[in-house]
């Protein structure tokens, strides 16, 4: 009987693996949730008769667990710029040279030579952003372009204040505001980063990802924000305004990638080279509020993206600040400085 | 049955006593069968992850996730004691201990707060006519049809600044300014007290329905005072019911999650905050699985206190 459990789950489950390796006209994408614009699904599966399946995630490092445990079925995911460099280093992407691809022309040349994937030979642009924060105008009326508002707070926003629950954005926004380099080991450095964040954070109210909400209900007149949330925040409190620090702040760019293994090779090429056609590129900004780095997409994009402040940086910003992974020294004193923040 | 001295044993009785033997074996088979499903489930869902995080919490952390097989008291030590980042002198981790203590104390108060609240509600179900009671059970289970993210979310929306009781109370003048309750730890404490009331209530009815009102009845006969009846009477009969309320309040509050992230407002972590953290940003497996493992240790050990300590009581009672 026990056997005969153990053969039929075999069977099922050499069954199923089978179906998703052999199934022909399918694509499988993981993405980040609510990510995704529909519109650019069906136009592929119209246009190339292939069934695309979508899931998500909600951080870098959940993929990253999920992918590692292998036979995940999944044929695209869509990582962080430095999750993609430490997908190439651990071997979990597939090759597949967009460099020689169709459409890769597209490409803002800005966007090829980026450290996590020099040249492109495993990843595309999907959309591009910055990591800084937006305040209520009307509540701070003073200039906003400065990290002081969230480590120096002013009377008026002390208690107002939310922040990413996400220990690399507040330490760097830290790290920026001190002035001292990203990815640090300094002793002495670190101890005055500790001792500021645990004296500001006296000031601030909340510490989570949901920043919209926490604007758009009154709960906070400030919050670290990326600029496309910052867009869909505004258009219910249109006082608030997405600032860019003269000290600095965070650029990402999340990419397409291949798996190894893929089971839907060949569709999941299709699919990178059809996300760097212009008009296909403008789909996903309109859908998710962020640019693409696919140079001739403004054309298709919404108006109000091509002169959303938060998308066009002003001529005097600082250039956003990629930064790349840490070695396991510095995630290490990251975490204690957390632990001791958030005690 | 025939004892075996009387007579000597004939063929046909010792056919008859091996019909029995079959007999009961295949009743003790077909109820292992029966049992079956459920070892297994048991076995795959309970007891191998539990095995992965009993094994996984002695080896040291891959680089981005995952683990390196090599063993390791790495996790263990790093929970009670911390080498100082800026000058390399071993403390005892108070961010840990300030962590467990906070969860703990959180979790005791709320389990006092549905004790409190829970034992009235549950006694006055108790004393109303049988037809009645189903009534008020059904509402007592009735936010359990929805979902607890959601009935979380209601909280939140009930108690922020803008919220539904600040509104009121300011329209009402009564205050001027709203009261802040949300994001600090009076609402993580009045969330889980809402989350986990029910299951204080339940056990203390299942207690208090077979209570015998005549005994109340005979102590007042007798003079006791209506304390004296309380404290003698009816708290020494409910107690399966306190006790078994007790602890399905405490467990599930020291290891929640959602209500201290969402009514916390993330500013300060509990045990279970810290151990999924550990899963993800900070890429430390084996420690969030020696966090998961500790925190296990704790309640088992809470639980045998209470177990002893409650058969002992009965024992001299």
């Amino acid at each position: 009987m026990k056997t005969k459990i153990i053969s039929t789950g075999l069977a099922l489950g050499l069954a199923m693996s089978g179906s998703v390796a052999l199934a022909e006209g399918t694509l499988n994408i993981y993405n980040w949730g609510n990510y995704t614009s529909p519109e650019l699904i069906t136009k592929f599966e119209e246009a190339f008769d292939i069934k695309v399946t979508i899931d998500g995630y909600d951080s870098n490092e959940t993929m990253l667990a999920k992918v590692k445990q292998g036979n995940t079925g999944y044929d695209i995911v869509v990582p962080g710029d430095y999750m993609i460099s430490i997908m190439i280093e651990q071997g979990l992407l597939e090759k597949i040279d967009p460099n020689t691809m169709e459409n890769f022309g597209n490409v803002d040349p800005k966007w090829v030579d980026v450290y996590w994937d020099p040249g492109r030979s495993y990843s595309v642009p999907w959309q591009w952003g910055t990591t800084s924060f937006v305040v209520d105008s009307e509540v701070y009326k003073g200039d906003i372009n400065t990290l002081a508002l969230i480590f120096d707070a002013p009377p008026e926003l002390k208690g107002r204040i939310n922040m990413l629950n996400d220990m690399n954005d507040v330490i760097n926004a830290g790290l920026r505001y001190l002035g001292y380099d990203r990815c640090n080991s300094n002793r002495e450095e670190l101890k005055a980063l500790t001792e500021l964040l645990i004296r500001a954070k006296a000031d601030w109210r909340t510490m989570d990802y949901s920043t919209i909400e926490k604007l758009t209900s009154g709960d906070v007149d400030l919050s670290q924000n990326w600029n496309g949330a910052s867009m869909r925040a505004r258009a219910q409190r249109p006082s608030l305004v997405y600032a860019y620090p003269k000290e600095g702040f965070t650029g990402w760019m999340d990419n397409v990638a291949v798996l190894k293994g893929a089971p839907n090779l060949e569709n999941a090429k299709l699919f990178v080279n059809f996300i760097m056609d212009p008009e296909n590129a403008a789909l996903i900004s309109n859908f998710a509020s962020y640019a693409n780095g696919i140079t001739g997409s403004a054309p298709f994009m919404k108006p109000e993206l091509g002169s959303a402040p938060e998308i066009v940086m002003p001529a005097d910003a600082p250039a956003p600040d990629f930064v790349p992974p840490c070695n396991q020294e510095v995630v290490d004193f990251y975490n204690k400085i957390w632990t001791k923040l958030k005690q | 049955m025939v004892a075996p001295a009387d007579i000597s044993p004939t063929s046909d009785s010792q056919k008859l006593a091996r019909a029995r033997q079959i007999d009961a074996r295949r009743k003790r088979n077909t109820r292992l069968y029966l049992l079956l499903p459920g070892l297994v489930i048991i076995g795959l869902f309970g007891l191998m992850p539990l095995s992965i995080t009993l094994v996984y919490s002695f080896l040291k952390p891959g680089s981005y996730g995952g683990v390196e097989w090599v063993f390791s008291l790495d996790a263990y030590v790093q929970f009670f004691v911390e080498r100082d980042i800026f000058d390399d002198t071993l403390s005892p981790n108070w961010a840990y201990i300030s962590i467990f203590s906070r969860s703990i104390g959180l979790s005791f108060g709320a389990t006092l707060g549905a004790l409190i609240l829970g034992f009235p509600t549950a006694y006055y179900i108790a004393s109303k006519p049988a037809h009645q009671r189903n009534f008020w059970l059904f509402l007592i289970t009735l936010p359990f049809w929805t979902n607890l993210l959601i009935r979380t979310y209601a909280m939140l929306i009930i108690i922020r600044d803008q919220g539904v009781i600040n509104l009121a109370l300011m329209n009402a003048g009564i205050i001027d300014k709203p009261i802040s309750i949300l994001y600090t730890d009076t609402a993580v404490f009045i969330g889980l007290i809402y989350s986990y009331l029910p299951f204080m209530v339940l056990p203390l009815y299942a207690s208090l329905e077979k209570l015998d009102l005549r005994l109340i009845e005979a102590a007042y006969d007798l003079y006791a005072s209506r304390f004296k009846v309380l404290t003698k009477i009816i708290l020494p009969l409910a107690k399966p019911g306190i006790v078994a309320g007790c602890i399905l309040v405490f467990i599930p509050g020291l290891g929640a999650y959602i209500t201290p992230e969402l009514l916390g407002g993330g500013k300060k972590l509990m045990i279970g905050n810290l151990i999924a953290i550990q899963f993800g940003s900070s890429r430390n497996w084996p420690f969030g699985s020696a966090a998961a493992l500790i925190l296990m240790a704790v309640v088992m050990l809470a639980l045998l206190l209470y177990v002893r300590h409650g058969a002992k009581g009965a024992r001299h009672g």
